[in-house]
């Protein structure tokens, strides 16, 4: 019976396997309830290192907005820029300003936070030599094109259009009338930073140091970062928890998991797959808010076939033969939303949100839109073909379904085809060295809550992320115009009007609008995710 | 013997380069990494010129194969995108997955010969038949089901389990992984073990040793088990190489974060420093798992005898 044995010893084996396992299971990391509970939270590996205008993605972007404060800081709930650490704004020309810092601010190591924090960190950001991927936030102010040319060094430093004053106030010259630029200084890209950030770069990579109502505790990168609740924060919006300990998830299922099993508090990125469940699973512990992100359909301008006064007929009868709320709700399960105009519901009708400006060109026509496309002359090489990234995203599964939307409507199986990339590095690379020549996905995620921030960057002739080399005269004037008012209601309407050339043009198809969606565990309470889909960390709070 | 090692390492070389150039050349025809770095934006033009000067992209491929091979010597792998060094993320990454792929070769050892063991003495009866159809099973499931399953029932239904593994992987959480890791080739171990020992057991040596009033434990481990175990050790030998770059999914699912998942972020990233310092470390890992299992060959049956 010696076999015997042997099996015997391997199931104990398992036995003992399983038991030591659980052992380890458990505990979930540390701190009591109440305003000294600590929040564990889904994160993402960041892709650049952490450094104010060197971030421009998301997970980054929220380790920003836990340790910094800028001159504003937009309301988590109405996307209104308010001052922060700016005591005042002031312009007469809306070209020249005169920044005035608050008192009683300093860094988490003491130092006092004065003009020349902002000053010096505006100069570093803009310095072609520091490599910043954000540098072009500080495009406006003059001098940019000195210290960050197209090609070529770099032959000033520092930006000429900034001088500090003295301790409390600097001024800044812009290159361009820009009535709505103190707004923009919400974002993390224009964060002031402590003198050891120039003094020994490589420490403060390694454990960043700000003035926001965290300090990070521990970080080990790829893999984790604990930010614990700062104490002596001047502000106004303290933590109401002890801290944040965010975790890196190989995959945001394995995360959803956690969450479900009670090892984790926070997922700000519900994974596709389990939106069918999330309901069952979480119910009111499920958040699905609107941000300031929009998807479109973007044509190549550069060639000549899209570039037709026929082909604006196509493109608006493509963009009618879409049916956008079938699509937004069996494809995401509605967290999104039928696009109707180019912005974002999270600008608020003030800040220039507007149901339906789009109109009948947005909204789905099966006999108009296919009448609309044949008296273009027909898709431009007879099939339109929609490139998109395979690796990442579910964007497959739309593209399928946006076809599937176009075959039925032009009753032809092969008048719309996806086009799937490898990499998203690939795909980008292709866009920006316009080797496309059908449609391809786009998208934009706003970078502060401005209207102008959704249609200069993007459509202007020849803007940083204008891909498709659309250009249009009198849509570039109406936008300069709306720069140079400095009523902000007036400012509004005429980028509104400049959205009405679009229309008439449809450079790109507007599709939906990105919504956030998280979920939370039972142990903490007032949970919220920002315009920019990230949760508002220093309010929630623990049980 | 020191003359066959010395020639078995000289063969290295090449299948060194030759890989390495390979895995350069693949990751170079993906296309432009620095386009991706930006995010749904395009990088503005001087930025990313300065960033492919950094990394070196802006050199012809050849070149830059050179330039790196030659810093690879000299123990430097390059900088990933986010500014950490890539010999810094080996240092995090590959313990993790050698304590990973060290559970996952001691389930294969412990439960994969026992079995066979077992079941190669017991040919026909029951205990062998369950063990046949059980790893038939096995064998056939993807790892992936194994894992999410075992994940759902024991992570979230039962809570014996975390359902994922904290940063610093401890040993007891990495077991379940382990499993789910080793699963199949515990399979085909046992079923490789089976055979050889069934085939054994007619050998004449086996029946001398039995003529000669030997206890039958000795029989079976020293005499029988010794000489059926050189298949098991080739396949256990490769097994050891497949297993650390083959983790990606399991280290997905478990999110552990080891070689497995570098070398998907990598890829995703199209970062050539990491995914070819990765890939390299693995095809030496391959090389000299290879040769440990020749030179155990000599060990195992003293009638092997290298020039």
């Amino acid at each position: 019976m010696r076999g015997a044995t042997h099996v015997k010893w391997a199931a104990c084996a398992a036995a003992v396997a399983l038991a030591a396992t659980a052992c380890g299971g458990g505990d979930s990391g540390g701190g009591g309830g109440g305003a000294d509970g600590i929040v564990s939270s889904s994160w993402g590996d960041p892709q650049n290192p952490l450094e104010p205008a060197n971030t421009n993605e998301v997970q980054g972007g929220k380790v920003l907005d836990m340790i910094f404060r800028g001159l504003k800081k937009y309301d988590p709930k109405t996307g209104e820029a308010t001052n922060m650490l700016a005591e005042k704004i002031e312009t007469k020309d809306n070209q020249n300003f005169t920044v005035t810092v608050k008192d009683g601010w300093t860094f988490s190591n003491g130092e006092k936070i004065t003009a020349t924090s902002f000053v010096n960190a505006w100069n570093y950001g803009a310095l072609l030599k520091n490599n910043q991927k954000n540098a072009y936030f500080f495009g406006y102010i003059d001098g940019y094109d000195k210290v960050h040319p197209e090609s070529g060094k770099a032959s000033a430093t520092k930006l000429s259009g900034l001088k500090v004053v003295d301790e409390k106030t600097f001024t800044v010259k812009l290159s361009q009338k820009f009535s709505l630029w103190p707004d923009t200084l919400g974002y993390p890209a224009f964060a002031p930073l402590p003198k050891t950030f120039f003094t020994d770069h490589a420490a403060w990579v390694s454990k960043p140091i700000g003035n926001g109502p965290y300090t990070i505790d521990k970080y080990t990168k790829g893999s984790s970062m604990s930010l614990r609740k700062w104490d002596d924060y001047p502000g106004d919006d303290k933590a109401q928890n002890g801290g944040i300990d965010l975790k890196v998830y190989t995959d945001n299922n394995t995360a959803y998991t956690d969450l479900t099993a009670g090892n984790l508090d926070l997922v700000d990125d519900v994974p596709a797959s389990q939106l069918k469940n999330v309901k069952a699973d979480l119910g009111d512990r499920y958040i699905n808010t609107p941000a300031g992100i929009i998807q479109t359909l973007a044509f190549p301008f550069y060639d000549k076939n899209w570039n037709t006064p026929g082909a604006i007929k196509v493109r608006q009868g493509l963009s009618m033969a879409i049916n956008r709320p079938q699509i937004t709700d069996r494809i995401f399960q509605k967290t999104r939303t039928p696009a109707s105009d180019w912005t974002s519901p999270v600008l608020g009708e003030d800040g220039g949100f507007k149901k339906g400006l789009c109109g009948k060109e947005c909204t789905y026509n099966a006999a108009e839109a296919k009448k609309m496309i044949e008296d273009g002359g027909g898709i431009p090489g007879g099939q339109l073909k929609i490139s998109y990234n395979a690796d990442t995203g579910s964007h497959k599964e739309w593209v399928d379904a946006v076809c599937n939307s176009i075959n039925k409507v032009m009753g032809n199986n092969k008048a719309c085809v996806g086009a799937p990339v490898g990499t998203f590095a690939d795909f980008r690379s292709q866009v920006s060295q316009q080797k496309l020549h059908g449609a391809w996905r786009a998208g934009w995620q706003m970078d502060y809550p401005l209207i102008q921030n959704f249609l200069q960057p993007v459509y202007y002739t020849n803007a940083s992320s204008n891909d498709g080399k659309w250009n249009n005269k009198q849509f570039d004037d109406l936008v300069d115009k709306a720069n140079a008012e400095s009523d902000k209601a007036k400012a509004v309407s005429t980028f509104q009007d400049a959205e009405k050339v679009m229309v008439q043009q449809m450079p790109v198809i507007p599709l939906w609008y990105q919504n956030g969606s998280a979920g939370y565990s039972e142990n903490v309470t007032n949970v919220s995710l920002n315009q920019f889909s990230v949760p508002v960390y220093e309010q929630i709070k623990v049980k | 013997m020191g003359r066959y090692v010395i020639r078995r390492l000289l063969q290295m070389i090449p299948v060194f380069f030759g890989t390495t150039l390979l895995i350069f050349l693949m990751v170079n025809v993906m296309g432009d990494p620095i386009a991706g770095l930006c995010g749904d934006r395009q990088c503005d033009p001087a930025t990313a010129a300065q960033l492919r000067t950094e990394f070196g992209l802006d050199k012809p491929v050849w070149q830059q194969y050179l330039t790196y091979m030659g810093n690879v010597f000299t123990g430097d792998f390059g900088t990933a995108f986010n500014g950490q060094k890539v010999t810094e993320l080996m240092g995090t990454a590959f313990p993790i997955t050698i304590r990973l792929t060290l559970v996952a070769i001691v389930f294969e050892i412990v439960i994969g010969i026992s079995l066979g063991v077992v079941t190669g003495l017991r040919r026909g009866r029951p205990v062998d038949t369950a063990v046949l159809i059980l790893t038939l099973i096995v064998i056939s499931i993807p790892t992936f089901v194994t894992g999410l399953l075992l994940q759902l029932l024991l992570g979230v239904e039962w809570g014996v389990i975390k359902p994922s593994v904290s940063p610093e992987a401890p040993l007891n959480e990495l077991i379940i992984p382990g499993l789910v890791v080793a699963s199949v080739s515990l399979a085909y171990v046992t079923r490789l073990t089976r055979t050889s020992i069934a085939e054994n057991t007619r050998a004449d040596y086996v029946r001398t040793a039995t003529a000669k009033g030997l206890p039958r434990r000795r029989v079976v481990v020293r005499h029988l088990l010794r000489n059926s175990l050189i298949p098991v050790v080739t396949f256990i030998g490769t097994d050891v190489g497949a297993l650390m770059g083959g983790a990606i999914v399991t280290e997905r699912i478990f999110n552990i974060h080891g070689v497995g998942y570098q070398l998907y972020q990598g890829i995703l990233r199209q970062n050539s420093q990491t995914v070819v310092g990765f890939v390299t470390v693995l095809v030496l890992v391959f090389l000299a798992a290879n040769l440990i299992v020749d030179l155990l060959y000599a060990v195992l049956d003293p009638r092997i005898r290298y020039a």
